[in-house]
């Protein structure tokens, strides 16, 4: 097959002298392939197409055969095949896509609801099982990852901080700068972000790969609702792990910040921890840990709808599994920004 | 070219093996799937390997192939030690044999006539209208319609899944063609049209078939030499004539069976009705 290539690209250069009669002279051909049928039959039918008569001499009988089955299948071969669609019926079903996948995703926030309240009345439907193994996969396995990055976020706002503050020298407000934007803002922030992608993502290629290989379906023949066996869980799960991963969160990070104080600015641990119990009013950590619960539920509802989402196969799961990581990346974020404003609004 | 032409093959070349598997053991662990299996698959004939469930047949095939390494034991592929291809990507040996897997195992995010062009764009340097042509004659070949080119794998049935993959396994013109339960899952009309469609091929373009298959009628109907792999052992080895007339208890009952004899019975009656 590699060698077909020289004589196909020397055949496809060839100029035939129009209307002429042509006799290829075929008992050289010491090796042939459906490649080089392919590729003969090809000149043959530019030499005709010119107005050339062309015959064929001296061709082996079982190499005939190969030209006789690629003219057989010449028409198939040769069919015009429509093209997919063009632009604009492209875009129109692109608008229509995203207008299905809108109402998908409301349908989606619908029968979570109402799967919810049904749980609410009768808890026994609960899956305990599978929620526990849930807490302990996305909240216990990621405690060491999250306390690490937020001690070390901790320890550079205090390092920024700890330039400008010295200037001053205000050294204690290292506390009010550290306490404040970690406990209201950045813990919560960060855990949540790391949780959507540890399990936001792992929710969607979970779910997903179920659906690809017809487990989904399985469960509806028994009677089973996938939504209350797969997604209440998981959302109750995070709801409880996210925010006492938040709270770990705070503790760590302001731990890496007092480090930081004592360390760069002379703040002693217990005039930090002193310092902290005048300038940080509770409501900011309290703003923070009330986040958390809303975080879960956008991060588990995201992964488990893009999971549901996913229609194909092996392709899917991978780009479902990176929608779902940056949509409740994205979701969480506006939400917090929402929060910030209504809550300086309340002047909270 | 660097391998014999696919047809006209000298008489000399009928008898040459093409596949020696000797002394072959594999252990998993503790489990043990073969014990000293041999056997050899000549030119130009299509050899069959049959055995109840988990005996082993696809690990076989997998050995042959070069993706898994037997635990003791050789196995030769045109005259090279397969073990080779388990280290060696690319090498000429590998555009010398096609592989159709049991789910197709079809590129997900290609169509259909991309998937069939990867080995001709890979070891190739034709140009893209030759591969066009070419790839459009397999897809006649195996039957499937033109307009199935453009389709992604998710957009095809099982049955035009299967043929696809016959199609890209065919597309080099290889010398050898492994087929891994070619007729599994199949609607009886199809897997029918599907063991004619391995025959013409392998007539027209001269191939060495090796097949693992359950199907008995597909063994009746094309199988010109079967192994029946059993208790880690070949038990038996030969045409389906003769197996069926085998003493051999788990051969026996495996051919005679009651889905056996309907085979058998569906095969003779035929072979009756066209002499």
């Amino acid at each position: 097959m590699p060698d077909v290539a020289p004589v196909e690209r020397a055949l496809r250069g060839m100029v035939w002298p129009a209307r002429s009669v042509l006799v290829f002279e075929a008992s050289g051909i010491e090796a042939f392939d459906t490649g080089g049928a392919v590729v003969l039959y090809r000149a043959l039918m530019e030499a005709r197409r010119q107005g050339c008569e062309v015959s064929i001499e001296g061709l082996r009988s079982d190499y005939a055969q190969l030209m006789s089955l690629v003219s057989s299948n010449w028409a198939a071969m040769v069919a015009e095949v429509a093209p997919r669609s063009n632009g604009s019926e492209r875009l129109k079903t692109a608008i229509g896509n995203h207008l299905v996948r809108m109402i998908r995703g409301l349908e989606f926030l619908g029968e979570s609801a109402t799967a919810l309240v049904r749980l609410v009345a009768a808890p026994r439907r609960m899956r305990w099982r599978s929620c526990l193994n849930s807490l302990r996969l996305d909240g216990v396995n990621a405690l060491p990852i999250t306390g690490l990055l937020t001690f070390l976020i901790g320890v550079v706002i205090a390092y920024q901080g700890a330039e400008q503050l010295r200037k001053f020298g205000t050294n204690i407000f290292i506390v009010d700068l550290v306490g404040i934007s970690l406990l209201r803002e950045i813990a919560p922030l960060i855990a949540a972000i790391l949780i959507a992608g540890r399990s936001g993502s792992a929710y969607a290629a979970q779910i997903g790969t179920m659906k690809v290989t017809e487990e989904l379906d399985a469960l509806q023949t028994f009677g089973l609702s996938p939504i209350e066996l797969l997604v209440l869980p998981r959302v109750l799960a995070l709801v409880v792990a996210l925010p006492l991963l938040t709270a770990y969160a705070d503790v760590l990070g302001v731990f890496g910040g007092m480090l930081i104080a004592s360390n760069q600015l002379n703040v002693s641990f217990s005039a930090f921890l002193s310092r902290f119990e005048e300038a940080v009013a509770l409501r900011h950590m309290l703003i923070g840990l009330g986040k958390a619960p809303f975080f879960a539920v956008i991060i588990a509802l995201v992964g488990c709808y893009q999971g549901f989402q996913i229609r194909g196969g092996v392709d899917d799961v991978g780009r479902h599994t990176t929608i779902s990581v940056v949509q409740s990346i994205f979701l969480v974020i506006i939400f917090d920004a929402i929060c910030s404003i209504l809550l300086n609004w309340w002047s909270l | 070219m660097d391998h014999p032409p696919p047809i006209g093959a000298s008489s000399d070349q009928a008898e040459w093996p093409v596949i020696e598997v000797s002394h072959v053991s594999t252990r998993f662990g503790t489990a043990v799937v073969h014990q000293d299996v041999s056997l050899t698959v000549v030119r130009g004939e299509v050899f069959a390997i049959a055995g109840g469930n988990g005996c082993g047949k696809s690990t076989l095939l997998r050995e042959i192939i070069g993706l898994l390494t037997p635990t003791t034991g050789t196995i030769r592929l045109l005259g090279t030690d397969s073990r080779q291809l388990t280290h060696s990507n690319g090498s000429p040996l590998h555009r010398r044999f096609g592989v159709m897997f049991q789910h197709g195992a079809l590129f997900s995010s290609m169509t259909l006539a991309e998937n069939v062009a990867v080995p001709l764009r890979e070891h190739t340097p034709l140009s893209a209208e030759a591969i066009r042509d070419i790839v459009a004659l397999k897809i006649a070949l195996v039957g499937l319609p033109p307009d199935s080119a453009i389709k992604f794998p998710s957009e095809l049935s099982g049955g035009m899944r299967r043929r696809a993959a016959l199609a890209r396994a065919i597309v080099m013109d290889p010398e050898l063609l492994f087929l891994d339960e070619p007729t599994a899952g199949l609607d009886p009309i199809i897997a029918a049209g599907f063991d004619d469609l391995v025959l013409n091929l392998k007539r027209l373009l001269g191939l060495t078939v090796v097949m693992v298959t359950h199907d008995l009628d597909s063994l009746w109907r094309i199988a010109d030499r079967v192994a029946v792999l059993g208790e880690g052992q070949v038990l038996g080895l030969g045409t389906m004539e003769a197996l069926a007339r085998s003493d051999d208890p788990v051969i026996r009952s495996y051919f005679h069976g009651p889905r056996g004899r309907a085979a058998h019975l569906n095969h003779s009656g035929r072979g009756l009705h066209r002499d």
